[in-house]
């Protein structure tokens, strides 16, 4: 018993001893799939993170206060993803959450902090349903209707082309609601969707996919997927010899793409948060510093997490006291908030009210094509 | 029409891939009546063998030369891993009861999964181009394409030399009469370990060798590629009759195109629940599968 006593009485003072917090300074969570099937999204996430932060550190904090971050990998799971969400609430003791840049796992990561009234503001889930979960979920990019219309409209105004195909990821969030909204907006814009197939994430061939489309004479096809399949679909749709755009979303950006689909993948749009030809000072030095960091393009992935620590810490600068209720009601009240991807403003919604940029890839570059506003 | 002949060429392409793969289950099956659940990250270590080897060794520039040394690279790592494998992991267990070993099998399998997450990292690499693709000709509309014909053509060579090894030399008969009767076949002076042994090899070099192939023709390989793959190939062994060589080879064909058809012709959404609807069903009306039922042939 004395034994028992004793160890309690020590892990008890060795657990006190590291939950300690500091009065100066705030803790702020995040997570991201450093690994894992997405893992360009979540490197170039936590890269954008980071860099921000350390700014925001280096030029003196938020009120007097340094920032201190706690980031969490999730190896792109879902279940992982339940699992550091609650850890970063519950052992962290963490104001606010950061993440994820994916629709799927911020609507899981989304319950637990709507649950323990932390907020968090995702930087680049696109798909609406991520900010219905509750009030303390927020986002800094446009949502998925928002660019599907996008799409739909360059499609019909820009292409000039009428017959689409869907090529969707069934198991994934964003993909399947990028494609209804797509599909809706083709249609009141006097488009026409052919034909609506689908894969699955984790899939290498799409063959018999692409031949079955290959057989209706489409003039577009519309895959909003991510960029890991997008890829191998871009591959073989050529060697079949299929000469039709592809179109997509935001979940194309990564390196990886043109590195696994080469030169197959030239040519084709998709539409995005910000392009690194913007002429806002803003933007250009946000791609040269970054680019100096880390030695690598600013991927848009990047951009709109670094523009999350800023709207974050915009937020908490505003607040009186910090904690997450204080954080969730100034974060709710933000106004032409002027960021790397552009200006934004939150609406009733929680969503960040922004414009949207079309570009085509052409290897590792984007070119810039056309931009839409809300 | 065409799209049908489109539809079968591309399910025959890979179905040769399943039945390489479903190969190493059936024969392991064979002479140990359990299922060798790390097949699947065999398989994924002989693509990581050759994207390593042309990677650091400089031997990643389409030519013939390379596409042969990167498939023998694939199949030698694949042998050897499945090797020791056997070797560390099944032979200590060897008479332990049959739980046992299946428990042990699904350990590795996720000790390869998860180690390779760390070692090779978990983000997807891009396969290096071995072999520059072409359309070699066309008919109709329908092309066919180099890739194809090379899987078509390694896979034959491959399934050539097994049933060489298997029907035409000591060793192979000596496996087969392993399989038969293990109990007697050492006092016919066959040594049963080194006969595992050998089959635990052969059957992984055929997943090294389908791993190599797959990974030539969708250029993105990742330490979690062999589970899906995996799982296919195991339904095509049992739909064919588990433990049986003929079966598995036709079991991996038809589950191929059976999959193509399904997903070209409107149902693409299950292409997975069709492999899995198959294994419910052989499992309810022919649990021995196509050609289960005879025991001649059990490897």
């Amino acid at each position: 018993m004395k034994k028992i006593l004793s160890l309690l009485a020590v892990s008890l003072f060795i657990f006190s001893c590291t939950k300690k917090s500091n009065e100066n300074e705030i803790v702020l969570g995040s997570y991201s799939s450093n690994t894992g099937a997405t893992a360009t999204f979540g490197v170039f996430q936590l890269h954008g993170t980071e860099m921000a932060i350390q700014e925001i550190n280096a030029a003196g904090g938020i009120n007097g206060k340094k920032i201190r971050h706690i980031n969490y990998d999730n190896k792109s799971d879902g279940d992982e993803t339940l699992a550091v969400v609650n850890r970063l609430i519950s052992q962290d003791k963490v104001v606010a959450i950061l993440g994820e840049a994916t629709s799927g796992r911020s609507k899981i990561g989304a319950q637990v902090a709507q649950q323990n009234k932390v907020p968090m503001l995702t930087s680049s889930a696109t798909n609406p349903d991520v900010t219905k979960v509750g009030n303390y979920i927020f986002r800094a990019c446009f949502i998925d209707p928002f660019q599907g219309m996008v799409m739909a409209k360059f499609m019909t105004e820009n292409l000039k082309l009428k017959k689409a195909a869907i090529l969707r990821d069934i198991k994934n969030d964003y993909s399947v609601g990028l494609s209804d909204i797509f599909a809706e907006k083709l249609k009141a814009a006097g488009g026409e969707v052919v034909t609506d197939i689908s894969y699955q994430e984790g899939d290498i061939d799409f063959k018999s996919q692409l031949t079955a489309i290959k057989a209706k004479n489409v003039e577009a096809i519309f895959i909003p997927g991510y960029y890991n399949e997008v890829a191998l679909i871009a591959k073989q749709a050529k060697e079949l010899g299929m000469k039709q755009p592809l179109l997509g979303g935001d979940g194309w950006s990564s390196p990886k793409l043109y590195e696994i689909a080469k030169e197959a993948i030239n040519g084709n749009y998709f539409s995005n948060h910000y392009t690194t030809e913007s002429k806002d000072p803003k933007t250009v030095n946000f791609v040269k510093a970054f680019k100096a960091k880390y030695n690598e393009d600013a991927d848009v992935m990047a951009a709109l997490a670094y523009d999350a620590v800023y709207l974050m810490a915009e937020a908490i600068k505003n607040t009186k006291e910090v904690t997450s209720e204080n954080i969730r009601n100034e974060l709710a009240k933000i106004k032409d908030f002027h960021g790397v991807t552009g200006q934004m403003s939150m609406d009733e919604n929680r969503n960040a009210v922004k414009s949207a940029v079309v570009v085509q890839v052409q290897g590792t570059e984007y070119k810039f094509i056309t931009s839409v506003n809300p | 029409m065409q799209e049908f002949f489109q539809h079968t060429l591309n399910g025959l392409s890979f179905g040769s891939i399943y039945a390489l793969v479903a190969l190493g289950y059936t024969m392991v099956y064979g002479i140990l009546t359990m299922i060798n659940f790390a097949h699947s990250e065999i398989y994924m270590m002989g693509a990581f063998a050759a994207f390593y080897l042309a990677r650091f060794a400089g031997l990643d520039t389409p030519s013939p030369l390379n596409f042969t040394l990167g498939v023998l690279a694939g199949a030698l790592f694949a042998g050897l891993i499945g090797f020791l494998v056997e070797k560390f992991a099944y032979k200590p267990l060897r008479d332990s009861p049959k739980m046992n070993v299946l428990i042990t099998a699904i350990g590795v399998s996720i000790l390869f999964q998860f180690g390779g997450q760390i070692i090779f990292g978990a983000d997807p690499k891009s396969f290096p181009t071995l072999i520059e693709d072409q359309v070699l000709f066309s008919i109709a509309d329908i092309s066919i394409r180099l890739i194809d014909v090379l899987i078509y053509f390694v896979s034959f060579v491959s399934l050539g030399i097994l049933s060489f090894i298997i029907f035409k030399t000591q060793t192979g008969r000596a496996m087969r009469a392993v399989s038969t009767r293990p109990d007697m076949t050492p006092l016919m002076g066959i040594n049963n370990n080194k006969i595992i042994s050998m089959t635990f090899i052969i059957g992984s070099a055929l997943a090294g060798v389908a791993a190599v192939l797959v990974s030539i023709k969708y250029p993105k390989i990742d330490p979690m590629m062999g589970v899906k793959i995996g799982t296919s190939s195991f339904v095509a062994a049992v739909f064919g009759g588990i433990g049986s060589l003929h079966g598995a080879v036709i079991g991996g064909f038809l589950l191929g195109v059976g999959e193509y058809y399904l997903i070209g012709y409107g149902a693409s959404t299950y292409k997975d629940a069709l492999s899995f609807s198959i294994l419910i069903l052989v499992l309810l009306y022919k649990p021995t599968g196509l050609f289960g039922t005879t025991q001649k042939e059990k490897i």
